[in-house]
């Protein structure tokens, strides 16, 4: 398991980039995390959305689909794409320092 | 008499009407089940309609010759659950009230979630095959249509019978192939999920039979509307896809009588302990088969081991027992392959399909993630198994519980 020393915190991240342990995860970690997913800037939109699924991780122990976050966060599937392009449930996941989000069977 | 309701007369909701019936003692228990309409559909047969496999006849039979005569059978809609009351409300005006519940109302196709699906080119060059309307659609359009580029596309998951969709894909190639016009035709697979299966092992090896089948992959597409005027799927990131016939997999969701009934999430499927079927809002309530939001796949074959474990923890309910994390997920799928051939997945929660053999006295053994005659004749020989052993709750030689026996890693 690869350990990256960041903000001054050392985060453990799995194979894929996506961190393992959620409590380790600070708002400073999310922007080095989002710079990488190419999102230079963190705007109130994008906090609305990491907030919110770090809650429903909480709550329910994974991150949550796009439809999830339509309906219980009340976050439009379109503005998800416009702030985290292509894969917004992946790379809205890795920022808040969840795991990837599971796929089903 | 203390009283058990059953919602939903398909897969699960039969198999369960008659393992109860077979094991609650008959002077206590009343047990009655729900269904809106009379006719149970064996879905796993719709895939074989399109290519003329099946006949739409060939795949429905009375939903009451498969209740036990000793158990109710009301036919309604069901309005709202009450789970609160411990009541059921039918659209009959009837008001059911239970010591336990059984939730197996299931999942359906809901086209009408993504913006022009079920418009312009509905059942005109855009067809689904979960439904038997689609199906039977489908199979009229198929026999006269010249070729073309084919899309296969599943809008969102999950979906039920994951496999299905590449089984379509494997025996579309075979179909055309008989017909003299594969080489007119262009098949491609777009999926949401980034590879071919859900799970890594099986998504490498289903994906190369793609590659040797000629169908193109286009994986990590989000669905976000269909433009039927310009034959096109759009997807979320503004990606197009263009198609001449467009077969879809819609949006899968829980029945709406669940969201009538506060009783599900975003999707309408009523969260469920994973292990006791259990809800895990209302002790005297289980779920059972695709009505769960659980992370197993959403088949018959698991709705069938469920059974078994639900069977026995109603019993353990009645009597005040713990109840027993006896379903660990396990789903067991032969996978058309065409031409005559198929292969065979057996995996459970942790355990992700493997390749090696699967034994089973008496028949097997038969090969995993391997394409076989044996597992084409199994698929085959499924539809009797289905109408004559699993709906009546028959002991099968199959263990509820995963078994690695065979497995190679
Ligand atoms: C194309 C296709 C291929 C498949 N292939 C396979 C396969 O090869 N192997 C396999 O194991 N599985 C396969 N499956 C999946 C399998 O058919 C389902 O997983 C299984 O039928 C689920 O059983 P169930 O009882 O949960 O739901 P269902 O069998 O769908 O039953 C739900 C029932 O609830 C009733 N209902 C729902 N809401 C209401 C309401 N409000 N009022 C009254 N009644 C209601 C419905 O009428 C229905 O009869 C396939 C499915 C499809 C579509």
């Amino acid at each position: 398991m690869p350990v990256r020393e960041i903000a001054g915190v050392q985060v453990d991240f799995d194979a894929e980039g996506f961190m393992t342990n959620p409590d380790q995860w600070n708002e400073e970690i999310a922007k080095v995390l989002a710079a990488e997913e190419g999102i230079s800037q963190l705007t109130e939109g994008h906090w609305q959305v990491i907030h919110f699924i770090r809650e429903d991780y909480k709550e329910k122990g994974q991150a949550p689909t796009i439809r999830r976050m339509n309906k219980v966060g009340n976050i439009a599937t379109k503005d998800l794409y416009e702030w985290f392009p292509k894969g917004p449930a992946k790379k809205a996941a890795r920022i808040a320092g969840l795991g990837k989000p599971q796929g089903c069977v | 008499m203390k009283k058990i309701v059953i919602l939903g007369g398909g897969t699960a909701g039969t198999i369960m009407a008659n393992k109860l019936f077979q094991t609650l003692a008959r002077d206590e228990w009343q047990i009655t089940i729900v269904d809106q309409d009379e006719t149970h559909i064996y879905q796993p047969g719709l895939l074989f309609i399109p290519f003329n496999i099946y006949t739409c006849n060939d795949v429905i039979k009375p939903r009451r010759d498969y209740i036990p005569k000793g158990v109710e059978l009301i036919v309604s809609s069901i309005d709202v659950i009450e789970p609160d009351k411990s009541r059921v409300k039918l659209a009959n005006n009837r008001v059911l009230s239970y010591d336990y519940l059984i939730i197996a109302t299931g999942t359906r196709t809901r086209p009408e979630e993504t913006d022009g699906l079920a418009e312009a080119g509905w059942y005109k060059n855009i067809f689904d095959f979960y439904t038997i309307e689609g199906a039977c659609h489908l199979q009229k359009y198929l026999k006269h249509w010249p070729g073309g580029k084919m899309v296969l596309n599943i809008v969102e998951m999950p979906i039920k019978c994951p496999v299905a969709p590449l089984e379509f894909l494997f025996l579309a190639d075979w179909w055309f192939t008989e017909q003299g016009i594969r080489d007119k035709v262009d098949l491609t697979f777009v999926t949401p999920l980034p590879g071919a299966f859900t799970k890594p092992k099986a998504a490498a090896i289903l994906g190369d039979f793609l590659d040797k089948k000629n169908v193109h992959l286009i994986s990590e597409f989000n669905t976000g509307s269909v433009d039927a005027n310009r034959n096109k799927i759009v997807a979320f990131d503004g990606t197009e896809v263009d198609y001449d016939l467009l077969v879809t997999i819609p949006t899968n969701m829980g029945d709406a009588v669940i969201e009538r009934s506060g009783m599900g999430d975003e999707l309408n499927f009523v969260p469920t302990h994973k292990n006791s079927l259990q809800s895990k809002a209302y002790e005297n309530v289980f779920v059972i088969g695709d009505a769960t939001d659980l992370p197993s796949s959403k088949a018959g074959s698991v709705a069938h081991f469920q059974a078994d474990v639900l069977t026995e923890n109603i019993q353990r309910a009645i009597d005040g027992l713990p109840l027993l994390d006896g379903f660990d997920g396990h789903a067991n799928c032969f996978i058309e392959s065409g031409f005559g051939k198929g292969m065979l997945i057996d995996f459970n929660y942790d355990v992700e399909p493997l390749p090696g053999k699967y034994p089973l006295p008496g028949i097997g053994p038969f090969s995993l993630l391997q394409e076989t005659k044996a597992n084409h004749w199994g698929k085959m020989m499924f539809r009797w198994v289905y109408w004559n052993l699993l709906l009546r709750g028959s002991e099968l030689p199959i263990q509820a519980q995963m078994n690695m026996a065979g497995k190679m890693r």
